[in-house]
């Protein structure tokens, strides 16, 4: 026994020569996911200051500035009701990456144990999981967002936890299909044979390997969760007015389109940037993290 | 053939089982009594009386399942309390709509997705490729409904040649259907296109490199013969299975894109019912989309063996 636990590798073998460093430099100096990276750092900070950065409150209306058009008083000009686009679109930002960012996170939270626990138990568990994972892909990720969304009540927390649920099924496919390739490999089979137990082996063996593929699958559905958050905030089911959404903000300027096409340009523009610079990072990081680039 | 087709629809049953259990259990989400929320704001207490017994609420949950269930396996997916009529015919009578919108989505993004995927895999890493690739990342990046917005912007607001909004039906005015179609079936199928060049792009590549090809060149074939006739045939295999996995943004992609042009369609019909907590239509269209998303791909997997006879026989 002691001669197969020293002849196997106790712990999982660092990829390709230890690659994480690397990776990020590998990352930044991909030009596009760099620009994506400051684009979404510069949303980030916008958020994070936007009581500092917006020129006004982004709730207060004016009846003298409707529908005025872009100047120097109003950089984005202003709504139906006064209000200042620019402050707006600098709050509706928080709601975007708030809603991400958390939906991804409750996705994670829900998708990665249920998918290392089908992948690394199998038989009967993996089968239930997987059926239910099928049932849960049956339903196309906005409709069943929409209805959930309608179920739980229109605001934006239930709106992050219908979008969170609705993204959970890939990760749980993700998780389960890279649990079990790892769970083949040389180190975890060196890990069971010198009595380490099935959790301890899943979250400091297995987990740590899957988490590259974890990792470029997040940013990318970060990307698809601020479109998801937009479109229910376009419906009426996301941020409820007058708090500021790219969305809502979007369903109200489509009513305006021929007094005041600026309504509809600037939160369009966010959206696009912002999901483009996700998308731009994901695609990086999958280049980034993958063993065989150099 | 057939012991595939039987085990693949074998698969199937567990999972429409669960979408079953999913959609039902929707239902208990509702806060509070279901029957009182179900009734509307107006809360009449003999629709909520009726609804009660309807919905067997006095009954535990497994039973009340297994009458629902019985409905929708005979068809019954309940009724409409805002349109006072059964789901199933509110479905059939709004689906053309969107069937139709959908196909012109498609007609889209196959002359834009498959051409500009040929084109990047066969430029590869010259300026043809870079543009196939912006313009896959702006297809993919683009909130559709923004699209849209655009669009109206640009051909209805500001050059007039397009409807801003609306439907014609083809049995109406054929002219005045496609012009109603055109705006919106771009919007949808946009983010297609984007897919179906990434699909095209990476399966082209594959096929490009292997032998067969190589042979039809060193025969002196000329070019576009070998990529016309000779990869594309096989590269088109796998794009047209992982096309039929779009369905599902096709059909989400609907849900908004008839909001933002007012097309009375099936996603119209959701998002109506949604505002009108119309509960009964809402459960019955994300049944009727999951059910037919698994069927089309049960479809998809078995043309997928019929065309690929290194799987048929593998």
């Amino acid at each position: 026994m002691a001669t197969i636990a020293t002849a196997l590798p106790t712990r999982a073998p660092p990829l390709a020569g230890s690659p994480r460093p690397h990776a990020v430099r590998r990352l930044l100096r991909r030009p596009a996911a760099a620009f994506g990276l400051a684009v979404i750092s510069l949303f980030v900070a916008v958020a994070i200051a936007a009581p500092i950065v917006a020129p006004y409150d982004p709730l207060a209306t004016s009846w003298s500035a409707i529908r005025k058009a872009p100047s120097a008083a109003h950089w984005f000009g202003t709504d139906e009701i006064g209000r200042d686009v620019a402050s707006r679109v600098a709050f509706g930002a928080r709601a975007s990456l708030l809603a991400g960012v958390i939906s991804v996170l409750i996705s994670l939270s829900i998708g990665v144990p249920v998918g290392l626990l089908a992948g690394y138990a199998g038989g009967k568990t993996d089968m239930l999981i997987s059926r239910l994972t099928d049932a849960l892909l049956a339903c196309p990720f906005l409709i069943l967002a929409i209805a959930l969304a309608a179920f739980l009540g229109p605001s934006l927390t239930n709106a992050m936890i219908a979008i969170g649920i609705s993204a959970t099924p890939v990760f749980i496919r993700l998780s389960r299909g890279q649990t079990l390739a790892v769970k083949a490999e040389d180190f975890v089979l060196a890990a069971r044979a010198i009595g380490n137990s099935p959790l301890r082996i899943a979250l400091r063996h297995v987990l740590p390997n899957i988490m590259p593929a974890l990792i470029v699958q997040a940013t990318l559905a970060i990307a698809a969760a601020v479109i998801a958050e937009a479109s229910l905030s376009f419906l009426g089911l996301g941020q409820q007015p007058p708090a500021p959404s790219w969305g809502s903000m979007l369903n109200t300027a489509k009513n305006y389109l021929d007094q005041a096409p600026w309504m509809a340009v600037w939160p369009g523009l966010s959206i696009f940037a912002l999901v483009l610079s996700f998308n731009l990072v994901g695609d990086g990081l999958r280049d980034a993290l993958d063993p065989r680039q150099t | 053939m057939l012991a595939f087709i039987v085990r693949r629809v074998a698969i199937i049953v567990p999972t429409l089982l669960f979408v079953t259990i999913l959609i039902f259990g929707l239902q208990q989400l509702l806060p509070g009594d279901p029957a009182v929320v179900l009734a509307g704001e107006e809360r009449d207490p003999n629709v909520v009386a009726y609804l009660r017994e309807k919905l067997h609420l006095d009954e535990p949950l497994p039973v009340r399942y297994f009458y629902w269930i019985k409905g929708v396996v005979r068809g019954d997916l309940g009724d409409s309390l805002r349109m006072q009529k059964p789901v199933s015919e509110l479905i059939l009578e709004k689906l053309p709509v969107t069937l139709e919108l959908a196909g012109f989505a498609i007609v889209i993004a196959l002359l834009i997705g498959i051409p500009a995927g040929i084109v990047s895999a066969v430029k590869r890493g010259t300026a043809w490729d870079y543009g196939a690739n912006v313009v896959a990342l702006w297809g993919l990046s683009t909130p559709n409904f923004w699209l849209g917005i655009m669009l109206i912007l640009l051909f209805s607001v500001t050059l007039g040649w397009l409807p801003a909004s609306g439907f014609v039906s083809p049995f109406e005015d054929w002219r005045a259907n496609v012009a109603s179609l055109i705006m919106p079936a771009f919007v949808l199928g946009n983010a297609i296109a984007a897919v179906l060049m990434r699909h095209t792009r990476s399966a082209m590549l594959q096929v490009l490199s292997s032998d067969y090809v190589r042979t039809a060149r060193a025969k002196g074939l000329p070019e576009t013969s070998v990529v016309l006739k000779h990869a594309l045939r096989n590269a088109l295999i796998p794009v047209i299975t992982l096309g039929a996995l779009e369905l599902g943004t096709l059909l989400s992609g609907a849900v908004l894109t008839e909001q933002v042009f007012s097309i009375p369609g099936f996603g119209k019909l959701i998002v109506d019912a949604v505002f009108n907590r119309d509960y009964a239509v809402v459960q019955g269209v994300v049944l009727f989309t999951a059910t037919a998303y698994i069927v089309l791909n049960l479809i998809a997997d078995i043309l997928y063996v019929i065309v690929n006879p290194r799987i048929r026989f593998g």
